[in-house]
Order: C-alpha cells, then sequence, then structure tokens
C-alpha cells in the first residue's frame, strides 16, 4: 500500500529537526573559549607538516571502480530472488549464465591483481 | 504469491512517488482518518525514537560493564548502583563540553557529516517491526513504524547511505588522520557490503518477498517438531548468516575490522577532529547501526519474534517483543565478547579476506541455495 510510505518521511522529518535542534541546544549551553593550539589540527601534539589534502593510494579508486561492479550485480539479484519460485528452471538458467559472466570477469580482475592490496 | 511480487517490482521504482500517490489515496478518505494516521505515525515516531535512544545508551553501558568484566575491571560503578546512570551523565557531559570547531575545515560538510550519520542510522528503525500487533479499542495497530512490502530494501539504502557521514567528515575534516580514516572506512564499508547483500538473497528466495513481516511470519512453526523453523536451520543459510555477522561486523566498524577508528594508529580516524554534541552523534550512528543489524539478523536468520507465548492477552502481546529484545541483546553481546577477544586485521588482510573469501563463499552459497530451493519445489 503506497501510503505505508508516509511514515518513513515523517520519521525523517522528525529527527530531521530533533538532531539540528539539539546541536543549537547545545550551543547555547556550552563554554566557548578557543585558543590557537586547541584549533590546531590534532596531530598527537607535533606541530602539523605538510598539507593534509596529499596524494593516497589508488588503491582505494579500484575498490570504488569494483564496489559498483559488484554490486549492481547484487541489485540485479534482489529481484529475482524474490521472484525465483515463479520464474522457475528458465529464471534459474538465466540467472546461472549471468552469475558465470560474473565470475569470469572475478577471476579476470583476480588474475590482473587488482585486488592485491600492496 | 505473485501478485504481492509484481507488487514488490513496481514499487522498487519510485518509494517517493509512491508515498506521494499515498497521501493523495488518504486525502481522498475522510479527513478524521489522516489525523488518526498521522497522529498515530508521530505517536509511533517518539515512541521508537525514545526506545532507540535509550537503547544506544545502554548498549554503551553494556560494553564498557562487559568489556570491563572480560579484562578484570569493574567497568562503571560510580554514577548510580552498577553504574547504571552512566548513560545520563555521559549525555549531559557531551552537551556542556566545549564544541571546537578548528578554522582549517570546510565547514558546511564538516557540520554536516555527523548530522547525516545519525540521521540514516535512525531512519532504518522506521520499517522493522518488533511484534505482532496490539488492539486498542476499535484501532487495529502493528508493532512497527510502517509496513512496507520493500523493508529489507529500505534499511539495505539508508545503511549504505551511512558511509557519506564518514567519507565527508574525514575529507571535510582536513587532517591527515582524518582523511586516512575516512578513506578505509569507506574502502571498507563498500568492500563488505557486497558479501553483505549477497548473504540475503538465500533469505529472499525461500521467502518470496521484502517485507520483514513476511519474512518473519514464514519462521514460525518447527521441523520434525523440535528444531525451530528458523531460516538459519534452513538449506546452506548457515553459511549465510556467518556471512553477515562477518560483514555486518566489517560494516559497522568494529573489531576486528576497526581500523578506520583504530585508536593506536590513527587516534580515532575520520573523528578525530570532533569534539562535543557533533563526536556524540558519531557515537550515536555507530550503536544505532549495530542495533540496526542486530534486529535484521534476528528479523532474517532468527526467526524474529518467534517463541514460546503463554498466559493472558496482554503477556500473549508482549511477549514476542521480549522474545526479539533477546534476540538483539544476544547479538550485541556477541559483537562487545568479539571486541574483547579478538586483535585488529591488518588492512591488506582485510581487503584480501573480503574480496578473495567472503565475496566468492556469498556466490557460492548463493548458487547452492538456488539450487537446493529449485530442486525442492
Amino acid at each position: 500500500m503506497p501510503q505505508n510510505y508516509v511514515p518513513i518521511f515523517i520519521f525523517i522529518a522528525f529527527i530531521g529537526i530533533l538532531i539540528p535542534v539539539t546541536l543549537l541546544a547545545a550551543k547555547l549551553v556550552r563554554p566557548d573559549n578557543p585558543s590557537k593550539s586547541k584549533l590546531m589540527p590534532y596531530e598527537c601534539g607535533i606541530d602539523p607538516v605538510d598539507s593534509s589534502r596529499g596524494r593516497y593510494t589508488v588503491r582505494y579508486y579500484i575498490v570504488a571502480i569494483l564496489f559498483v561492479v559488484f554490486d549492481v550485480e547484487t541489485i540485479f539479484l534482489f529481484p529475482w530472488a524474490v521472484q525465483f519460485k515463479a520464474l522457475g528452471v528458465f529464471g534459474l538458467i538465466e540467472m546461472l549464465i549471468f552469475l558465470l559472466i560474473l565470475v569470469v570477469g572475478y577471476i579476470w580482475i583476480w588474475k590482473k591483481g587488482a585486488l592485491e592490496w600492496v | 504469491m505473485q501478485e504481492r511480487g509484481r507488487d514488490d517490482l513496481t514499487s522498487v521504482g519510485g518509494p517517493v512517488l509512491s508515498a506521494v500517490e499515498g497521501t493523495r489515496a488518504l486525502l481522498r478518505n475522510n479527513a478524521l482518518n489522516i489525523t488518526t494516521f498521522i497522529i498515530v505515525s508521530l505517536i509511533k515516531t517518539v515512541l521508537a525514537l525514545f526506545v532507540l535512544l535509550t537503547a544506544v545508551a545502554y548498549t554503551v553501558w553494556l560494553e564498557r560493564k562487559v568489556v570491563g568484566h572480560m579484562q578484570n575491571r569493574w567497568g562503571p560503578t560510580r554514577v548510580g548502583p552498577f553504574g547504571l546512570l552512566q548513560p545520563l551523565a555521559d549525555g549531559v557531559k557531551f552537551l556542556f563540553k566545549e564544541d571546537l570547531t578548528p578554522p582549517h575545515v570546510y565547514k558546511p560538510l564538516y557540520i554536516a557529516a555527523p548530522m547525516i550519520a545519525v540521521i540514516f542510522a535512525l531512519t532504518s528503525i522506521a520499517v522493522i517491526p518488533v511484534g505482532n500487533s496490539i488492539t486498542l479499542g476499535s484501532l487495529h495497530i502493528p508493532l512497527q513504524i510502517t509496513d512496507v512490502n520493500i523493508g529489507l530494501l529500505i534499511i539495505l539504502g539508508v545503511t549504505s547511505l551511512g558511509v557519506y557521514g564518514v567519507a565527508l567528515a574525514g575529507w571535510s575534516s582536513n587532517s591527515k588522520y582524518s582523511l586516512l580514516g575516512g578513506l578505509r572506512a569507506s574502502a571498507q564499508m563498500i568492500s563488505y557490503e557486497i558479501s553483505l547483500g549477497l548473504s540475503l538473497v538465500g533469505v529472499l528466495m525461500l521467502t518470496g518477498s521484502f517485507s520483514l513481516r513476511d519474512i518473519v511470519d514464514t519462521q514460525g512453526g518447527t521441523f520434525w517438531g523440535f528444531i525451530p523453523r528458523w531460516n538459519i536451520f534452513y538449506g546452506g543459510q548457515f553459511i549465510a548468516f556467518f556471512i553477515y555477522l562477518i560483514s555486518a561486523y566489517a560494516e559497522t566498524n568494529r573489531i576486528p575490522f576497526d581500523l578506520p577508528e583504530a585508536e593506536t594508529e590513527l587516534v580515532a580516524g575520520y573523528h578525530t577532529e570532533y569534539s562535543a554534541m557533533k563526536f556524540a552523534m558519531f557515537f550515536m550512528a555507530e550503536y544505532a547501526n549495530m542495533i540496526t543489524v542486530a534486529a535484521v539478523a534476528s528479523l532474517l536468520f532468527l526467526g524474529g519474534w518467534h517463541g514460546p507465548v503463554v498466559g493472558p492477552p496482554i503477556l500473549r502481546a508482549l511477549l514476542p517483543v521480549f522474545w526479539f529484545v533477546l534476540r538483539i541483546f544476544g547479538f550485541l553481546f556477541v559483537y562487545i565478547w568479539v571486541r574483547g577477544t579478538l586483535p585488529r586485521f591488518r588492512y591488506d588482510q582485510l581487503m584480501a579476506f573480503g574480496w578473495k573469501f567472503l565475496l566468492p563463499l556469498a556466490i557460492a552459497n548463493l548458487l547452492v541455495t538456488a539450487l537446493v530451493v529449485a530442486l525442492r519445489a
């Protein structure tokens, strides 16, 4: 039933108001006397060197790309799984072919070394 | 069965659109119905939030107490009997602490990140059912804020939105520890999300519905009279449960997968630069996520609220809730137990474990379940 979705939006609206109000309320009661050393980026008491927007390893990008591939696959599997009994043998074979293509790709990226974290 | 499935598929497309249609359908009915509907939803919202936030606070207390005893300490004892008022004291302290916003942060995202994290962590409670239903006069109220037929999808959706809170916090803080923590957290959460999603597919095949209430309803009764008919005992779902368990630990950044926070190397990771109430929000988000994960595990694999029910009607209505809460706290206890026992993974081990072991295992388990279900049908 479509109107069942309404309470979810009521819920989100409620906490969407409650959380900022809590932050504002805290602002009214808490002390506020910052100093230079309090406001430094925290690096265990040592003066920070270099910008913190430095370079980081490309592995994170590869993980993100692989995630997109496999997550889309998972999304495809969900409606199939729900309709599994209704689709019968046809659905089973169809999904076996889909998974086979995916497993071939998985083996390929493994052989290419995309899963190694060096 | 088939009709409900088709309904599922069409509503996957646009919950927002459906909500608009739903509001229109409501407006077509008389005004009294709308007011009752909204008031009942609001009361449920407030109640559920109150219970959830209390549960979050006392999960923290439980964790400190249990880990304390595991390490030959007492845990909190000073505030109230057994330290039971500790969560209240913590809350007051969070409120009255100085909240530093360092000048080097990117302010809009820095402020938005904790709110994003906590809002999406709390939202999933909106679709989690906690028991059958109670009758008050002419009103028949299910013990759930709302029963949508794609409940599980909504939970998966909002919990994966939580990654934005973490990633944005790490980036906008403009600190090296935060950036590293945020990157690690995002990479880890998206890696384990795949295994998590795949481990649920088997349950969906057995049940044929996304509705959490339907999934629990199919788990009533017993096999051969003595084994409860929970999904964990069905086919290969035992393995699916363990895949879910491990991925859930990684999703919530808990030991042994707490690399994003790793106190000893990253000094708290993505929330290094946060203090006071904003820090409390990340804290609440983490524990709310743990409770959601525990609730989903109970609903999908451990039979939800099924259990022995006896006594007068009021007890019959409330006992299932008790069984459900018992399961959740059992699951949370295991969380804490694992924290007290295991050391932390190395990052390459974490990634290798997720991509090279859990993912193939999840796919294999899915295939086996498909064949088992096909053969039985």
